[in-house]
């Protein structure tokens, strides 16, 4: 209890509330302009973090992911183009509302559900962590030796597109990581002499150029013109909400649960949640021939699903310092750079801080329905600001926000080149994803299986003689061999194809 | 610009070639058989198997997927120049910002780039001012960031 008082007061110091409200407003409008992703939005906000105590850093991007996400759903409604990808799966169905005359309904229910989502993600966090923190306490270089590939293996199969191809962006990512001295015999390796990558490749400016400059590059590069924004006079938010989210009350539940649930496995984010949530609903629905016409059951189940994963992310972090998705790969960097190494460590010394984290998100959410229902009425007006000027600004706060972590250019040096990749990554189906895990777990991972094997005297065996160690391996390798046996098993039965 | 999965395959096995090259320069650790070049080379055979399999993929869709396709944006002359711009406008920051200083460099990019995205001159001039002075004052003022002055050091304030 002493300890939930002492989170409460740093979380309600008036400098966090303050930094909180501003991240909220942030995250409203980034999440609301077509291309620019909640993921962005973090990558943005990390140079200013860096110069803030551990506390108000996790809470302003607490604030701005979770306003971010929902306020994706605006220009999904109004413009049919998701504002983020976590929008992605139900933007069709609420923008058949919209042209429906329903605009402010479906921002409505969005709203709500985000709401609802986020705070049910949130008591999944606060409840599950200090629990499996418990447990992880007893792990040792082995464990997080197997942990961390289990997790790095998870977001190679999660990930959208090709696993192949995944898998090339994990071991870019885990390559990217060995740059710098290594860890045991101190050797600077791919360095090509230059003192600056002794240190390695600094982890905010590789974000921000693979978050944000890879988005910039993307709207110079394409030739697609801006929409206009539909004018029609903005209805009342809430009336005839009640009725709904009763009827689908059910929907809500499986949602939130679904996402949260989803949101704790590595690899997989918002966005995944709201596409299977959304799925789920159809094929569990009475009247499955309604999606797409504008009818909400969908739509509230994704709109819970995609704010209660971004708490369920949260769960392998602080507990494991695992990334359950890219945004708190972020966030664990963030807080390796303020030397607080996410782990079950941190639960013993230094309590207040995460529930301090779990403060912030029940404020965050609870805040957001009156923000958002002010971002919804303002909505014609923020998707009127042109991409044209926002982006050479966002440009312009990137390279200024790569400078400051070492005040030197070579940060910006590494935001260009990293920037580029990320760009011709995706466009040839590469996710993004992978790589950023390997950069932020490789060197966890080089390290640990180094500290194994020199505890086990150069004996693999030892990887596997600790009970949990031998699960969590046994695991890891059949989660590897499953697509040889699956692709053998295709053989096996000629014609089944 | 979309690249065929042969080309990267290419990549992907050459670069994994040099970077395994490399992994022999490095030392062994004492009294053990791994050192700091396991987890590279482990990388490096990792990211060449990827490499043969996109390449064999590649060649087998050699007739549907062509080897090199630049996207829409590379027939409109303006938008490659634009391409162009933003990429050189990060390495000009780079090369001369420190003498330059961060005000005159910031406000030269701004400028330039709101005018090459179709904001006309007085407006791009007036948001580039704004800009460049919000920017400097955030992070040189309030986070004591030491953003250049460079050659407008004299009348620094």
């Amino acid at each position: 209890m002493d300890t939930i008082l002492k989170a409460l007061a740093l979380v309600t110091e008036p400098y966090t509330l303050g930094v909180m409200l501003l991240a909220a407003m942030f995250g409203l409008f980034v999440g609301s302009m077509p291309g620019l992703t909640a993921t962005m939005a973090t990558a943005l906000l990390i140079p200013f973090t860096f110069f803030m105590d551990p506390v108000p850093a996790i809470a302003v991007i607490v604030t701005a992911v979770a306003t971010a996400i929902f306020a994706g759903d605006i220009p999904g409604a109004l413009l049919r183009i998701p504002g983020t990808p976590a929008s992605a799966a139900y933007c069709d169905e609420s923008y058949a509302m919209t042209q429906k005359g329903l605009a402010e309904r479906a921002l409505g229910i969005g709203l709500v559900t985000s709401v609802i989502g986020g705070l049910t993600g949130a008591v999944v966090l606060s409840l599950s962590a200090p629990a499996l923190a418990e447990f992880a306490i007893q792990f040792s270089s082995f464990e997080y030796f197997w942990l961390a590939c289990l997790g790095l293996s998870c977001a190679v199969i999660i990930s959208t597109g090709s696993t192949l191809k995944g898998f090339v962006s994990l071991l870019i990512g885990l390559f990217i990581a060995t740059i710098g001295i290594d860890g045991t015999a101190g050797h600077p390796r791919f360095t090509f002499g230059s003192i600056e990558l002794m240190g390695g490749v600094s982890f905010i400016p590789a974000m921000i150029g693979m978050f944000a400059i890879s988005e910039v590059l993307r709207y110079v590069a394409s030739t697609r013109k801006a929409l206009p924004v539909p004018q029609q006079p903005v209805g009342s938010v809430f009336s005839g909400l009640g009725p709904i989210l009763r009827k689908y009350k059910m929907n809500i539940v499986q949602g939130s649960g679904l996402g949260a649930i989803i949101g704790i496995l590595p690899g997989a984010g918002a966005d995944i949640a709201a596409w299977i949530s959304y799925a789920l609903a159809k094929k569990r629905s009475k009247e499955p021939e309604k999606f797409g016409t504008g009818h909400p059951e969908g739509l509230v189940a994704a709109g819970a699903a995609n704010n209660a994963s971004v708490a369920g992310a949260w769960v392998p972090a602080i507990v494991f310092g695992i990334p359950g998705d890219s945004i708190t790969a972020i966030v664990i960097g963030v807080l390796y750079m303020k030397g607080m190494n996410p782990g079950p460590m941190v639960f013993v010394q230094s309590p207040e801080l995460i529930y301090a984290v779990f403060i912030a998100f029940f404020i965050a959410n609870l805040a957001l329905l009156p923000l958002g229902f002010a971002a919804i009425k303002m909505s014609r007006q923020i998707l009127k600001v042109p991409q044209r000027i926002l982006m050479p600004i966002i440009l312009m706060f990137c390279m200024v926000g790569a400078f400051a972590i070492n005040n030197t250019v070579f940060g910006i040096t590494v935001m260009l080149v990293l920037g580029i990749m990320a760009y011709v990554m995706e466009e040839n189906g590469f996710p993004v994803a992978p790589a950023i895990l390997g950069i932020v777990l490789g060197a966890m991972i080089e390290d640990n299986f180094m500290n194994s094997m020199i505890k086990a005297d150069g004996s693999l065996s030892g990887f596997f003689s600790r009970p949990i160690a031998a699960t969590l391996g046994v695991l890891t390798i059949l989660l590897w061999t499953m697509p040889l046996f699956l692709t053998l098993r295709r053989w096996m039965r000629p014609g089944t194809e | 610009m979309r690249l065929n999965d042969a080309v990267f395959g290419v990549i992907l096995i050459l670069f994994a070639i040099a970077e395994i090259a490399w992994t022999t320069t490095f030392p062994s650790l004492y009294g053990q058989e791994y050192g700091p070049n396991l987890f590279p080379i482990i990388i490096g055979a990792g990211l060449a198997l990827c490499g043969v399999i996109l390449l064999v993929r590649g060649l087998a869709q050699r007739g549907t997927v062509p080897m090199v396709e630049w996207g829409d944006w590379a027939g409109d002359k303006a938008t490659v120049l634009n391409v162009v711009l933003l990429i050189g406008s990060m390495i000009f920051y780079i090369l001369v910002s420190e003498w330059l200083g961060f005000i005159i460099t910031a406000f030269a990019i701004l400028t330039l780039l709101l005018v090459r995205l179709g904001t006309g001159l007085l407006t791009s001039v007036v948001i580039a001012i704004i800009v460049t002075l919000l920017i400097h004052t955030l992070f040189a003022r309030v986070l004591l960031v030491p953003l250049p002055w460079g050659i407008l050091q004299p009348v620094a304030w």
